[in-house]
């Protein structure tokens, strides 16, 4: 049942889902919420222990 | 280590990190360089001029063809991701490298000596006959074992990360190493004659028959360029283009879509290898439409690595270095342009089998590879010798005009006389017959030759500069009259 319901309803609209996955991500990645945390991370390879500077 | 143990912002306490294995690859990737550089203005020279093949099998076009291809990608190209991989993971996970300095040499000289035999093998007439895949079973089975050993040593030191956050250079870099894993798996599925009942030890052939065998072949041949030629040297772009202009990313948030938009795309645009083939049409069209749509994430990834530099313009001009790094970002937004301008069918029809398609694989390998590999390197060499500065940045500057004049050469040439060669092919008199013999096309094509043999020269002579350069930097000197830009000196 749920193997025919995979092969018939899901499989054939595979792209549909895999743009939801991605738009999903870009909603994630741009979140106000977000936005603080992971424009820090950007600082990371100035965090290295190199004695420089 | 869990991400735990360090809290973000705090300084680790001083993590040995292992830079003598990524002193190795530099040096192998710059000397790889320079003898795939050569193999290929060689046979650019023969193709000007045919008599330059020596009349010797072993230094025919077919033969010297794949060592050129080989050395550049996978042995410059190769060394230079391995290396600058083990110096990125370190310092970004602040971790030192998973398996110690043993492993990485050991994964090192392996890695050196497939390069030998498969240099010497294409040379002496061995090849599987499938594009940048030209590695006979025997060898595929020695690359997959030193693949796997690179990504433990890889991984293992992302896993003992004191930094709770994987670097956008990381992600790239993994991506490279298992979608390699999985192309180079998938495509070289082969049957070793001798198991069945052939002769001889050293020849395969491919498991797949017909169009699916072109399809394989070029599902991996496509994303041998989407995440061997882009991904990881994106990771290279992400890391070394910061650290040199010293200011973070432009925005780390693009750098995630980028990096998820990539992904989820170049891995359907193989097909566009096969337009007007026996491959079926909505495979075709397919390719076409996902290659259209790599523009996306190309650009957006262009526009992240061009205005990490935006305050900071003048370091253009003053930095020869840094003008290394930019260009070549600048030339992967050019060549990711014309990409997927080229995969469009009607233009496809115009430019397939020409030499148009040679010009733009080498706008992407010289001037976006080959430029932020340089760029990178010319950051990294002071690093990791303990310098305050490069011997001399006036001959970056140098280095930086001899192979952009080059390229430059290089493509104008190619896009003239692919265009020209490819009008000619389809121009029929008006009683519907051929214009053109085949001949008449080649004869045509013999001055662009010359001058795309000139330019490959000038890019040779500036791998030489640089080569140069890097010597007088290991050895300690500084160029008399040097300005010091950058006041940083490396760790001891």
């Amino acid at each position: 049942m749920f193997a025919d319901f995979v092969q018939h309803v899901l499989r054939p609209f595979w792209g549909v889902w895999m743009m939801v996955l991605f738009l999903g991500i870009v909603f994630w990645a741009f979140r106000p919420k977000n936005k603080g945390r992971f424009e820090s991370y950007g600082d990371i390879p100035f965090r290295d222990d190199d004695k420089e500077r | 280590m869990s991400a735990a143990t360090a809290a973000v912002g705090t300084q680790g306490d001083a993590t040995p990190y292992y830079d003598g294995v990524v002193k190795n690859f530099v040096l192998a990737s710059v000397f790889w360089g320079i003898v795939g550089f050569l193999a290929g203005d060689f046979i650019a020279w023969q193709l000007a001029f045919p008599a330059l093949n020596l009349d010797l099998e072993w230094t025919t076009f077919g033969r010297v063809r794949p060592v050129h291809t080989n050395a550049v990608i996978f042995a410059f190209g190769g060394n230079a991701l391995i290396g600058t991989s083990f110096y990125v993971v370190q310092r970004t996970c602040r971790a030192s490298l998973f398996g110690g300095a043993g492993f990485g040499n050991f994964i090192f000289w392996t890695f050196q000596s497939l390069i030998v035999l498969a240099a010497s093998s294409y040379v002496l007439g061995g090849s599987q006959g499938r594009e940048y895949a030209e590695l006979e079973w025997w060898l595929d089975i020695y690359l997959t074992v030193i693949w796997v050993c690179y990504l433990i040593a890889f991984a293992g030191t992302i896993m003992r990360r004191k930094e709770p956050h994987i670097y956008v250079a990381n992600w790239f870099y993994l991506a490279f190493i298992l979608t390699i894993a999985m192309l180079h798996l998938g495509n070289n599925l082969a049957l070793p004659v001798v198991f069945f009942g052939g002769e001889s030890w050293w020849k395969s052939y491919s498991l797949y028959a017909g169009v699916q065998d072109a399809m394989t072949q070029w599902w991996y041949g496509h994303n041998a360029v989407g995440f061997f030629l882009t991904a990881g040297f994106l990771a290279m772009m992400y890391y070394f283009v910061p650290k040199r202009a010293e200011r973070p990313v432009y925005s780390y948030r693009l750098s995630i879509v980028h990096f998820w938009a990539l992904i989820f795309l170049y891995i359907w645009a193989g097909p566009h290898h096969l337009h007007y083939t026996a491959l079926p049409d909505w495979a075709q069209t397919l390719g076409m439409t996902f290659s259209v749509m790599l523009w996306m994430p190309s650009w957006g990834g262009m526009i992240n690595g061009l205005m990490t530099l935006s305050g900071a313009w003048d370091k253009l001009r003053t930095d020869p270095v840094m003008r290394f790094l930019v260009s070549s970002v600048a030339f992967y937004g050019m060549s990711t342009f014309e990409g997927p301008m080229m995969s469009i069918k009607a233009v496809n029809s115009l430019s397939h089998y020409t030499d148009w398609t040679v010009g733009h694989v080498h706008s992407g390998a010289l001037g976006w590879v080959a430029f932020v590999t340089f760029g990178s390197f010319y950051y990294l060499i002071p690093k990791l010798w303990g310098r305050r500065e490069l011997y001399s940045l006036k001959l970056v500057g140098l280095h930086f005009w001899v192979s952009t004049v080059g390229v430059v050469l290089y493509i104008t040439a190619m896009w003239i006389s692919g265009i020209m060669q490819g009008l000619m092919w389809r121009a029929y008199d008006s009683l519907g017959f051929l214009q053109y013999s085949f001949i008449e096309t080649v004869e045509a094509m013999h001055p662009y030759y010359i001058i795309r043999a000139v330019g490959g020269l000038l890019f040779v002579l500036g791998g030489l500069i640089m080569v140069y350069n890097m010597i007088r930097t290991i050895r300690g000197d500084v160029a008399a009259g040097e300005a010091q830009p950058m006041a940083a000196a490396a760790r001891g």
